[in-house]
């Protein structure tokens, strides 16, 4: 097996502690949170930091609450939280379908929703749904904390705003009642990185879509959403053709490219499909007509 | 009684038995290639070439040798002056075990590291420092004879091409014939993609040199570990009495570990330069990249038929792409394997191929996938074109097989391209098949499905495999016949221990060559010990692939326990002062005709013949007994799959819905044993069919070295596997039985493909290279489905 | 740098670097070598142990980060040389072929049953998603697990006598 380059490791007992360690340390220092982006990249030789960090021992990051019209989850919750959460299933079903098709069962229980982020690879899951939803990022530093809409957390591949002693530390999500939504993936098979994704959340007033959330993985969307779709579609009569009108929408806004995963006509073409499929569920939910 | 208990029947040989070898891989105790460690041992590590093909300007490993843990540095130069910089194929070309002058593959080996331990020696592989002047990769097989196409073995006196070999079988004129008077002639080109064995375990071995006896031992995780013994005596001038080579605990094989691979040959070197033990294991990139491929075959198919369906030819033109160096395992009369079995399981009386094998800058080809020296790539073939007539004539898939199977009074059926077909009844096979399938309901259902715009699948493949090699005069591997020994010794307490050539990856011989031995001399399963694995202990023999342990070994361990029971008989005959001729043997006991209350047990026997029992002239003591089988053909293992899958129009996602396998292997030894190794091929079909491929962009960079580009299906991907089975004996075999091991990699990707056509008859698609991917489906769907053996462009 | 952790309920305690994985520990440190690696990718699962209870790809997770916390591999599944019943059923349903990828799946389908004592196969398939197999095509292994679910160990002798009295 392919092995990392030597480094140092420190394990941080605080936020605080790991924020100290950042800055101590500088550029060449990693948190480590589940490891299963960063190690096997450094496996690879293709991450080479000289120090990291630690953070599996931070619990508590790792809760999952609502708190009044916020869903918090906290950075270190592991995938496998987020999906055996009734709490989150209850308040988003994209969230456990998002779940349940990123990575697989075993890499899930170390994998967290702080480190997936963060980590910004550009076909990952868990920042289209929660792009869709419209989350929001606390980060932390040495001088205090800031909140990042999670829409402009990351600007580009394996790149975010976060500052070299920076860490995130919990995500929030509004809740507002009465939404629908949904999330479909198709990959090469099970466990696979997406070939493209797509999840949408609804709310309906009566017939009209009052708001709307797209999310887009895989497709190179910027900040994995599909904002100009979204814009066309809220205040649109929630039928077969605002539905059709999103997932052209979305097909036009995404920007895929060819790769072994398949050629960029077919991943836009897909997207388009898939967007369809998702919000013509969420629809369906929202009114509560599908399971 | 327990659950084991209640399986367990005294004395039983044939039959579902629990595997004896099951006890310590599920306590952790399997011995396995990197569990395997001595005193001193070192590792060794490989630097590999990152360029397709490229001139070595330099080498520059002196920061290497300066790392403290570092032991030793090994590049092409050294070997050169040991005369093992190059060691023969087994195809009758060269390998380099390490780059000289130029690489000719992206991996090929180029520096061999020794250290202390495994991080020290891949972090010295990163201290070397290579200067390439990179050349033009020739990446495109179809292309590879175009003139001014830079020439790869330039290393050959005079080549100044990429041109391997031409071969051809059948009888063209008669072929022709055919075809002129054919109502109907199909064509299609059909290419079986790059794919990779990609066992979980990857390849490995120790290397202990002493200098002391001068013994080299070899730990190796070899399916063939005599032959390696005699390939290193051979090519490294070591006496083969001092060559010991020990295959351990195998993780997989499927072909992927038969060759000598150039990392065991620098850890022999390794081990004699610093007199320690060396470990070499490849990690899992080295052994995609690297290690025995399989298929790539681009394949020409044309079928002529009448009118009604009757076949009245077939005619292929392949192109196969070796890669670097022409490593295939294939008895040297054969360069493109068995594929003259193309003609598969019809009655028709010509038949033509002609196999053109080139280079490429790619690796080189060692056993394909599952062995079966091309009966894959030939089965695949045949399935598909005749799908392809049926498309053609617009008749029922599983009705045009039916008119065309060969029927059972045929048999033994001489093909026209020279196979003795041994022994089946194909019309029942396929029938079974369809009745476990449900086939008219299928038909129903689809037509149903259709008429809403839903795509449904349903396709047959029904094969016949050609396995078991072989026959000594016909078969060798560079001048190795493939007749393989046995050894079976009764104890003085009538406990047995049967020593065999073939070594098991996973197929359960400890158990079924004890269950096989069992039957013959009525000791019990548990009493009977099987030894494989080890050279020093063990009988010469080719070793395992090519489904050949129970065709082969098997055959010789029946013959060698008939012997033992033949020698017993007389042996009780002595004791109770008879005639062997008026002896009879009923499971394990011999007893005086006519006078039942009379007994001798063959344990009896056995002690009697290590005392001082007086013996008939010319008969020895003790109970033992060898045989070395030669067999006088190959077996003819055959099936009828079918695959129903579902396609989803708007993505192009296939699912697998169900798969019907009615697999006839002649009987079944252990039919539990049986079963699961029917099921593990069809997950290759599935695999094969809709995810794998290694594919190469135009520098020649690999695109399937990872598990991440790689695809492997999950369970998630396999459906329940519905089996079935009928049972024609193998007239020639002692015990009948054909083999099994590879069935259903062979039978199943045409299965499966066909099915995904049927789907998208809507389309209009008559055909699409694998792997099926979604992507590949809905772009057949809208009419520019892509090649799958070069990157994916727009 | 110094890790302690329990090993199959043995305390164990060494000296390692820092970037050393979790399964060289277990494999060449503690001599432990029923788990088995055999991808750079983290995709195969032949590695999976279980920690804190949890299943995990040892060859993702460093040693270091598994300091103070409690492992479990395919050695450990035994308790006193008698074989948890998914062992026993591995071994009645024929789950294992050449055995490399069995342990990590034991010890998967083991945690599984500790949260889901009665999966249906397709719950099965799901846990095991992350795992290969080259040899079973699966259909064994899930009909191995389902065994374990129906012959689960045995209660407490305590319980079943006071139960009988």
């Amino acid at each position: 097996m392919q092995i990392p380059a030597p480094f140092d490791y420190a394990r941080a007992r605080s936020v605080d502690d790991a924020i100290a360690l950042l800055e101590e340390h500088g550029e060449e220092a990693r948190l480590v949170a589940g490891g299963h982006s960063l190690l096997p990249m450094m496996k690879l030789g293709l991450a080479t930091p000289e120090m990291l960090i630690d953070i599996n021992d931070l619990t508590d990051l790792t809760r999952i609450r609502v708190d009044g019209d916020v869903l918090r989850i906290g950075a270190m919750a592991r995938h496998a939280d987020l999906l055996s959460s009734a709490v989150v299933g209850e308040q988003y079903r994209m969230l456990h379908e998002a779940e349940r098709v990123i990575a697989d069962p075993v890499v899930r229980n170390r994998g967290t929703v702080g480190g997936s982020l963060c980590h910004a690879d550009p076909a990952e899951d868990l920042s289209a749904a929660l792009g869709a939803l419209r989350a929001e990022c606390v980060v932390r530093g040495s001088g205090g904390e800031r909140v990042v809409p999670l829409r402009e957390l990351v600007t580009g591949p394996y790149e975010t705003v976060l500052q070299p002693a920076e860490i995130l530390t919990e995500v929030r999500i509004p809740i507002r009642p009465g939404a629908g939504s949904a999330y479909l993936k198709v990959e090469r098979r099970a466990g696979d990185w997406a070939v493209a994704s797509a999840g949408a959340v609804v709310w309906l007033d009566g017939e009209t879509i009052s708001e709307v959330g797209i999310g887009l993985a895989a497709v190179g969307a910027p900040h994995s959403v599909a904002a100009a779709t979204e814009d066309a579609v809220r205040g649109r009569q929630a039928d077969d053709e605002t539905i059709d009108l999103a997932g052209e929408g979305a097909a036009a806004e995404c920007r895929p490219t060819t790769d072994q995963r398949g050629p960029a006509d077919y991943k836009r073409a897909l997207t388009g499909e898939l967007t369809r499929r998702a919000l013509r569920t969420a629809i369906a939910r929202c009114r509560g007509q599908e399971a | 009684m327990t659950a084991t208990e209640a399986r367990e029947e005294a004395t039983v040989g044939f039959g579902r038995r629990i595997r004896k070898e099951d006890a310590r891989f599920l306590r952790g105790r399997g011995l396995y290639i990197d569990d395997v460690k001595l005193p001193g041992m070192l590792y060794g590590a490989v630097l590999r070439s990152p360029h397709a093909h490229a001139r070595i300007v330099s080498i520059d490993t002196s920061a290497a040798e300066a790392h403290p843990k570092v032991k030793a540095v090994i590049t092409g130069a050294l070997l050169e002056s040991l005369k093992l910089a190059w060691i023969p194929s087994l195809s009758h070309d060269v390998v380099a075990v390490l780059a000289t002058d130029k690489v000719r593959f992206q991996g090929q080996e180029v520096a061999f590291v020794v250290a202390e331990d495994r991080y020290a020696a891949r972090d010295a592989l990163a201290l070397i420092d290579v200067d390439y002047d990179v050349l033009p990769a020739v990446v495109d097989a179809t292309k590879a004879l175009d003139p001014d196409t830079p020439v790869i073995r330039d290393d050959i006196d005079g080549k100044t091409d990429n041109h391997i070999f031409d071969w051809e079988a059948g009888d063209a004129a008669a072929t022709d014939a055919a075809f002129e008077q054919a109502d109907v002639v199909v064509t299609q080109d059909v290419l079986y993609p790059r794919v990779h064995p990609a066992p979980l375990e990857t390849c490995g071995a120790v290397a202990d040199m002493d200098k002391v006896t001068g013994k080299l031992t070899i730990w190796c995780n070899t399916q063939a570990p005599h032959a390696h013994r005699t390939l290193y005596a051979i090519v490294a001038g070591l006496p083969e009495q001092k060559i010991r080579v020990i295959s351990p605990d195998i993780g997989g094989g499927f072909g992927n570990k038969v060759g000598i691979y150039p990392g065991y040959v620098l850890a022999v070197v390794g081990s004699i330069v610093t007199g320690k033990p060396v470990k070499w294991v490849e990690d899992r990139a080295e052994n995609l990249m690297s290690t025995s491929f399989a298929r790539d075959y681009h394949m020409r198919g044309e079928i002529a038929a009448t009118r009604d369906g009757r076949i009245l030819g077939v005619r292929v033109n392949v192109l196969a792409d070796h890669g670097a160096f022409n490593n295939t395992a294939q008895p040297t009369k054969f360069p493109a394997g068995f594929f003259h079995v193309f003609t598969g399981s019809y009655d028709y009386p010509a038949a033509h191929c002609t196999v053109k094998g080139v280079y490429t800058n790619k690796a080189p080809g060692g056993v394909a996938y599952a062995c079966s020296f091309r009966v894959t790539e030939a089965v695949y073939l045949v399935e598909r074109i005749v799908d392809c007539l049926a498309d053609e004539l617009d008749m029922d898939p599983a009705e045009l097989r039916m008119k065309n199977l060969l029927r059972p009074e045929q048999f033994p059926y001489l093909s026209p391209t020279g196979w003795e077909y041994d022994s089946g009844d194909y019309p029942k096979t396929l029938r079974t098949a369809m009745d476990l399938a449900g086939y008219p309901e299928l038909r129903a259902e689809q037509a149903e499905k259709r008429a809403r715009g839903e795509l449904m699948g349903i396709g047959v493949s029904f094969f016949t495999e050609t396995v078991g090699a072989g026959p000594r005069k016909h078969m060798d591997i560079l001048g190795l016949g493939m007749a393989d020994g046995a050894e079976v010794r009764i104890h003085p307490t009538g406990k047995a221990v049967v020593r065999l050539s073939v070594q098991t990856q996973g197929q359960g011989h400890e158990t079924t060559f004890a269950q096989i031995v069992s039957e013959v001399t009525g000791i019990p399963s548990d009493d009977i010990e099987v030894v494989h694995g080890d050279t020093d202990n063990t009988p010469f023999g080719l070793g395992t692939y090519g489904s050949r342990s129970t065709p082969v070994s098997g055959a010789a361990v029946a013959v060698a326990a008939r012997r033992v029971v033949d020698k017993a008989k007389i042996i009780a005959g002595a004791m109770l002062e008879a005639s062997p001729d008026d002896l009879e043997w009923n499971r394990g006991t011999f007893s005086i005709k006519g006078d039942p209350a009379v007994t001798k047990t063959i344990q009896e026997v056995a002690l009697a013949a290590h005392g001082p029992l007086e013996l008939p002239e010319g008969v020895e003591g003790h109970l033992d007994a060898q045989c070395v089988y030669d067999p006088p053909n190959l077996t003819y293992p055959y099936g009828a799959y079918i695959a129903v899958v579902d396609v989803d129009a708007g993505t192009g996602v296939v699912k697998v819905r169900r798969f019907i396998a009615v697999d006839d292997c002649g009987p079944r030894i252990n039919p539990m044993i049986v079963e699961g190794q029917i099921h593990g091929g069809l997950a290759d079909g599935i695999g094969m069919a809709l995810m794998e491929v290694i594919a190469f962009d135009e520098d020649g960079n690999c695109l399937g070295g990872s598990f991440m580009d790689y695809q492997l299906p999950t369970a998630l991907e396999c459906p329940s596997w519905e089996l079935g089975e009928t049972v024609t004996p193998s007239p020639h075999h002692p015990l009948g039985a054909k083999g099994v091991g590879e069935s259903a990699t062979v039978g199943s990707p045409a299965a499966v493909v066909n099915a995904v056509m049927d789907a998208l008859k809507p389309f209009g698609v008559r055909h699409v290279d694998m792997p099926l991917t979604s992507a590949q489906v809905w772009r057949a769907m809208h009419g520019r489905p892509f090649r799958t053996d070069l990157a994916i462009t727009d | 740098m110094q890790v302690q952790m329990t090993v199959n309920d043995q305390p164990v305690t060494r000296e390692i670097e820092p970037r050393l994985l979790l399964v060289h520990f277990l494999r060449d440190e503690l001599g432990l070598t029923g788990t088995h690696w055999g991808c750079d990718t983290s995709n195969c699962g032949v590695c999976v142990v279980s920690m804190d209870g949890v299943p995990v790809k040892s060859c993702t997770v460093l040693a270091a980060m598994a300091d103070g916390r409690t492992v479990r591999t395919v050695e450990g599944l035994e308790r006193d040389g008698e074989l948890d019943p998914v062992q026993q059923g591995f071994m009645n349903e024929h789950g294992l072929q050449c055995g490399f990828c069995t342990p990590g799946m034991m010890i998967t389908a083991r945690a599984l049953l500790d949260e889901s004592p009665d999966p249906t196969p397709a719950e099965i398939r799901e846990a095991i998603s992350g795992q290969l197999c080259r040899c079973t095509g699966y259909e064994n292994i899930v009909r191995a697990i389902r065994w374990a679910a129906t012959h689960p160990r045995p209660a407490a002798a305590e319980t079943s006598e006071a139960v009988s009295s």
